[in-house]
């Protein structure tokens, strides 16, 4: 406040000068530092975990999206298709999918012959075995669902095997065909001669999406329809029971039950329940669910009920703090205008917790959609090629779930189910991301101050 | 001015609104509220004095039973409201809380629009037959608040988005839609600046022709101001009980004295 001041240093008061940082203050800006730079690092590593994570399984798994296809022309005999001639369905039933390859078989040595196309000591294994299994079977329904295409040449798309396919997405190699017994160099030169034909080409890949799962033989046909499915079953089950019975119990314990031992102790025990391992509930449900009540293995309902056990303590708790969150001043604005306590909970309580119920509803959903341990155990992990139908009673048939389809193909011998594998987890973590979003975006929505 | 008023009404009051018998208030083993023995008058202002932690807020939530949302809150004693027992099994506290409004300490509006937080407490009471009504109720709440003017062009906007002094002036407006018999005001200005807490005070003085008006101050100028009958607490004890002027001029219990003079509290 006054003109005077002192020159810096000039005394042994000098280490009080605002100019100079004393000792002790240069140590705690110090540590203050490292802290910061121990928080930057944890940061970095965390970042760069998750984007190795994430290029690893998006480069693997790009390729499930993406499936390299023939398109031929292939003549529908119907002599071989139909030979009483009246295209009655259970008679054309009859007709194995073998009929339906040998056919193809024809076509694809068609194509060869009429393009000109010479190989160097193709074999007719090269040639039989460059279309999928599978596109034996898809033909034939493909038939069965419309009988009017028999005598008829129908322009086919036709699924390639899965080593031609990887050889297209860079996984084999004419040196790896070598040494391969499911395919050779010549076949893959056959394939090259076909694509410079413009007769094979790998295009986008909705039967991913859409596809039931397939056989060891045949990854190129694998998809995750069925998990999709079976999933989205289960978090409708769990969605219908976990979020009305956790909410419902949150406000009972938070708004109305007297605070005693009694309700300390349930309190206590679902925290507990929110740390038990997931495959306790499996167990859980394998002995409650199938073995005491009856209830069909690989259904999602047994999967929806157990997930639901699972997800209740992570919406009862995060419900609870949502509540509590609420200033008690609007608990007492309202009974003290003579709102009963159901009223002051559900007119003001309530809509001012909901963005918080919202969120912990939404990341238990989310915690239940990548569950695999309990999933494993009551049956889950069956190979299922037939669609559940709509719920309910889709409900009760066999089905698959992502998280376990995912640890399915990582089972398998074929590489090419490494690429479905991580395919499958790109729609999971879409998914996820999805319900996320979700969430973030309720919240923003309802949020109110107050 | 106050002075007069005081003299005026302090001639002609006769009947209590509100009478406590050997009140006693335990949270858990602590005993809060020892032995208080009050007659709160009808249409008057009475104000709780005392320093803080005496009991006087205590003795305030019993009068609506708000202290029920406490668990360990144990109240005995009786406290009649026209002669009936407010404590008396047969009771229900939200019918009691809809003759007996409260206005707390910090402004605590719903987070909901202007109109929707005074008309909440006659619709849940079923006070209005249509929207007309309620929009009567509304008006007329908000000008008995001395609000109406400031916002009845934004009925719709929130609550929350008002001054601390309007916040406050709404919740009044809210307690006062209700249509209750009594107004429990507790500390109701201490979150406001001196200007709003003037107008809060002149609107006590107006709520005054209508309900009986009880207050809990920190401030004993507030006090002086606002109420007619004025209750000074102490540890637990109701210790001095009268006119207001007489009080704050004439003190009988030596600790009145000294709070009142500055020298506890």
């Amino acid at each position: 406040m006054t003109d005077a001041t002192i020159p810096a240093g000039a005394s042994p008061q000098a280490k009080d000068s605002l100019l100079v940082p004393d000792a002790r203050t240069r140590k705690r800006n110090a540590s203050e530092a490292r802290f910061r730079a121990y928080g930057l690092g944890a940061i970095v590593i965390a970042v760069i975990m998750l984007l190795i994570l994430l290029f690893t399984i998006i480069t693997d798994g790009i390729g499930a999206f993406r499936q390299t296809y023939l398109t031929i022309p292939v003549t529908l005999d119907a002599q071989q298709l139909d030979p009483s001639g009246n295209r009655d369905p259970e008679d054309l039933k009859k007709i194995l999918t073998l009929t339906y390859g040998n056919m193809l078989n024809g076509a694809v040595e068609g194509v060869i012959a009429e393009s000109g196309i010479q190989v160097a000591d193709l074999t007719e294994k090269d040639v039989n075995d460059l279309i999928s299994k599978e596109a034996a079977a898809q033909l034939r329904n493909r038939v069965l669902a419309n009988p009017e295409l028999i005598g008829q040449t129908v322009e086919s798309r036709v699924l390639v095997n899965g080593r031609v396919d990887g050889y297209y997405k860079g996984r084999v190699s004419m040196a790896s065909a070598a040494l391969d017994g499911n395919t050779s160099p010549q076949q893959l030169q056959l394939a090259d001669a076909l694509k410079d034909a413009g007769l094979l080409a790998t295009r986008w890949n909705w039967a991913f999406l859409s596809n039931p799962d397939a056989s060891d033989q045949r990854p190129e046909a694998a998809g995750v329809g069925i998990a999709i499915l079976g999933s989205l079953y289960m978090m409708l089950v769990v969605l219908f029971l976990a979020v009305p019975i956790g909410v419902a119990a949150s406000i009972y314990l938070e708004e109305f039950a007297t605070k005693n031992r009694l309700t300390d102790i349930i309190e206590v025990n679902i925290s507990n329940l929110a740390a038990v391992p997931s495959i306790v509930f499996g167990i859980l449900g394998l002995a409650v669910f199938i073995n005491f009540s009856g209830l069909p293995q690989s259904a999602p309902i047994v999967g929806g009920l157990v997930l639901t056990l699972m997800t209740l303590p992570t919406i009862i708790i995060a419900t609870r703090a949502s509540l509590k969150a609420v200033p008690p001043s609007i608990r007492d604005a309202a009974l003290g205008v003579g709102a009963s306590k159901m009223q002051s909970v559900f007119h003001h309580v309530l809509p001012l917790a909901l963005p918080g119920i919202l969120t912990g509803t939404i990341i238990g959903l989310a915690q239940a959609l990548g569950e695999t341990a309990p999933l494993l155990l009551i049956g889950m992990v069956a190979f299922v090629k037939n669609f559940p139908s709509a719920p309910p009673e889709g409900l009760f048939d066999p089905a698959s779930a992502l998280p376990v389809q995912v640890y399915n193909w990582t089972q398998r011998a074929d590489p090419a189910f490494i690429e479905r594998a991580s395919g499958a987890i790109i729609v999971l973590l879409v998914f996820l991301l999805c319900m996320n979003l979700l969430a973030i975006y309720l919240r923003r929505k309802f949020e109110r101050r107050w | 001015m106050n002075d007069m008023r005081i003299l005026e009404r302090s001639v002609d009051q006769t009947d209590a609104k509100i009478s406590a018998k050997d009140v006693q208030v335990y949270y858990g083993d602590k005993q809060a509220i020892k032995d208080v023995n009050v007659d709160i008058l009808d249409k008057t202002v009475t104000a709780f004095i005392g320093p803080s932690g005496c009991g006087k807020s205590t003795f305030l939530r019993c009068i609506n039973r708000m202290n029920d949302t406490i668990d360990v809150a144990r109240i005995e004693g009786s406290i009649k409201l026209d002669g009936e027992d407010v404590y008396d099994k047969r009771v229900d506290p939200v019918q009691l809380r809809a003759r007996v409004g409260m206005v707390f300490q910090k402004p605590n509006p719903f987070p909901k629009s202007i109109y929707d937080n005074v008309s909440y407490g006659p619709r849940i009471h079923g006070l209005a037959r249509n929207k007309a009504e309620l929009d009567e109720i509304v008006e007329k709440s908000l000008r008995g608040a001395a609000l109406w003017n400031e916002v009845k062009d934004r009925l719709q906007e929130p609550g929350t988005g008002l001054s601390g002094g309007q916040q406050q002036r709404l919740c009044i407006a809210r307690a006062v839609a209700t249509q209750p018999e009594v107004l429990l005001m507790d500390e109701p200005c201490s979150a406001l600046d001196p200007i709003a807490t003037g107008q809060v005070e002149e609107l006590i003085d107006q709520l005054r022709s209508e309900f009986s008006v009880v207050i809990v101050t920190h401030s004993m100028q507030q006090a002086a101001r606002v109420s007619q009958k004025t209750a000074f607490f102490h540890l637990g004890y109701l210790v001095e009980y009268g006119d207001t002027d007489d009080i704050f001029t004439n003190p009988r219990d030596p600790r009145t004295e000294s709070y009142i003079s500055g020298r506890i509290g």
